[in-house]
């Protein structure tokens, strides 16, 4: 069977599938991809069920070296790629020949990329998923990043009729990201909302898969007399006492015990994934039909329908 | 109840109350009767007297499900408040393995033996599971030992340390950094993936301490 050794890990790699489901009632986070569009996408290309197990690759990528002909796909950050030196076009599948090293040089955009082999990563699964939390230390490898010296066992390829589409746009500095005020819009003033969508705000050094703590303006603290631990899905938008916004990402615990002022919709959930310390973000007020619409956009433009 | 949506792909649920067994027992109530109806959602959550619905926004009406969320809770009969079961947990209090005991007696005026006399004195039931896999808030706490969480979290709190804060109680089921005040240490472990069952506390649990020698946990 053919498999992939690590040469060098990079910042952090990790093997993600869609998500750990079903478990947060327990407390285990759901964890799965940054950019679940660009997960699906590079699958796709790769010829595998939108949910194989493939690697997301952070910042700083690493050197893989195939034991065994693989078929590799990417979508995502925009990295440069070479296979044994030569560049790669990344806008559909490639082959990696038995011994051939494969290596990410520099990202030109976006945070993470996805790398997915033609039938998928064959890790064993906890709790239903071959995801991996760091956090939470579950998922192959113990929960942890890549390292020199690993190997991934590559699994049968099970080819599917989906058709790949467009890539994600990838921002360019910063990006705006559309959000549904609340679930706990009581809590904060008219002024509070007002400042989230007109300031402009900065992704702190603190950004990691679970979440990214953001500079720039302080909101009016919010009321939060009362609050319990209470359910935070993924681009949820909490604010500390001190007046700042934490948009909770992939690893977020599945409780927390801050106010809630917005959550970013489904359909730029992606584009916040590709994120960078240092990124600008606006926020936009939108309404649950136009987040739909959206996402059903979204969802074409995945398949590769016209819009 | 107040329904809001918790952005496009899952619906909050509030029921009035909060922490509060008759509230807590019709969440756990209104989550059964959620899992039967709604076999498509991706996950039904507590926490306290609250429940998230998580789904495909491209696959559920969102305000077809809160309309039979209205619906299944007004078809709930006041469900028993009873404990599904009594869990018991052996404690090492202070020390070593309660860092923060003294600290949490000289602030209610206490001797150590009288904080340990109120926590292991009551029953508490479990809430919610949250923070990290297998984090039970276990509540109420009395309210002579109720203090609000450390000033100053610390990063490394080790796996199986009983502390309170903020009218709960808990275990640490792995090494994680946390807030809670420390007062004992025990060597059951809430969270255990290669155990059959892994999660050892369920919402609705009864869980009641009692104190062993110190550093009679075991090896952790």
């Amino acid at each position: 069977m053919a498999r992939l050794e690590v040469v060098r890990g990079g910042a952090l790699t990790t093997v993600q599938d869609l998500g750990r489901w079903g478990w947060q009632g327990s407390g285990v986070p759901v964890a799965g991809p940054m950019d679940a569009y660009s997960h699906r996408l590079a699958n796709r290309r790769a010829g595998n069920a939108d949910e194989a197990a493939a690697l997301e690759v952070t910042i700083t990528g690493p050197v893989l070296r195939a034991r065994g002909a693989v078929v590799c796909a990417v979508a995502g950050a925009d990295f440069v790629l070479a296979v044994d030196g030569r560049g790669v076009d990344v806008s559909r599948a490639f082959a990696v020949g038995d011994s051939a090293i494969l290596r990410f040089g520099a990202r030109r955009a976006g945070a993470r990329a996805t790398l997915a082999v033609r039938g998928g990563l064959d890790v064993p699964e906890a709790f239903g998923s071959r995801a991996t939390s760091v956090t939470a230390r579950l998922g192959p490898f113990g929960g942890r990043g890549l390292r020199e010296g690993d190997e991934l066992e590559v699994g049968t390829a099970v080819e599917t009729a989906a058709g790949a589409g467009r890539p994600l746009t990838l921002p360019a500095g910063g990006a705006r990201l559309r959000v549904i005020v609340g679930p706990d819009q009581h809590r904060f003033s008219a002024a509070a909302v007002r400042t989230l969508c007109e300031a402009r705000f900065v992704v702190s050094a603190a950004a990691d898969r679970m979440g990214y703590r953001l500079d720039g303006a302080a909101l009016p603290a919010p009321a939060s007399d009362g609050m319990l631990s209470s359910p935070t899905p993924m681009g949820t938008l909490q604010v500390t006492p001190a007046g700042l916004p934490i948009i909770l990402m992939a690893e977020r615990p599945t409780t927390g015990g801050y106010p809630r002022i917005a959550t970013v919709i489904s359909a730029d959930l992606p584009l916040a994934g590709q994120l960078a310390p240092g990124d600008w973000i606006r926020f936009e007020a939108c309404t649950p039909a136009a987040a739909r619409a959206a996402l059903a956009a979204q969802e074409a433009a995945l398949r590769g329908e016209a819009c | 109840m107040r329904i809001a949506p918790a952005g496009d792909a899952a619906l909050l649920v509030e029921l009035p109350g909060g922490m509060d067994p008759a509230a807590s027992a019709r969440a756990v109530a209104l989550h059964d009767r959620i899992r039967e109806r709604w076999p498509s959602l991706r996950d039904v959550v507590i926490a306290y007297s609250s429940l998230a619905l998580y789904f495909d926004p491209l696959a559920v009406d969102a305000q077809a499900l809160a309309d039979d969320v209205r619906r299944l809770d007004d078809g709930l009969t006041a469900p028993a408040v009873t404990p599904s079961r009594v869990i018991d947990v052996p404690v090492s209090y202070g020390g070593d393995d309660g860092p923060d005991l003294a600290a949490v007696a000289a602030r209610a005026a206490l001797t150590e033996a009288e904080v340990v006399v109120l926590h292991a004195g009551a029953p508490y039931r479990v809430y919610m599971l949250g923070f990290v896999a297998g984090f039970a808030y276990m509540a109420p706490i009395d309210p002579r030992i109720d203090l609000p969480r450390r000033d100053t979290p610390r990063e490394r709190v080790p796996a199986g340390s009983v502390a309170i804060a903020a009218g709960q109680t808990g275990i640490y089921p792995s090494e994680a950094p946390g807030g809670w005040h420390v007062i004992g240490r025990t060597a059951l472990r809430p969270f255990d993936p290669s155990r059959g069952e892994p999660f050892l506390f369920r919402v609705g649990d009864e869980v009641r301490f009692h104190p062993v020698a110190v550093g009679a946990h075991g090896a952790a």
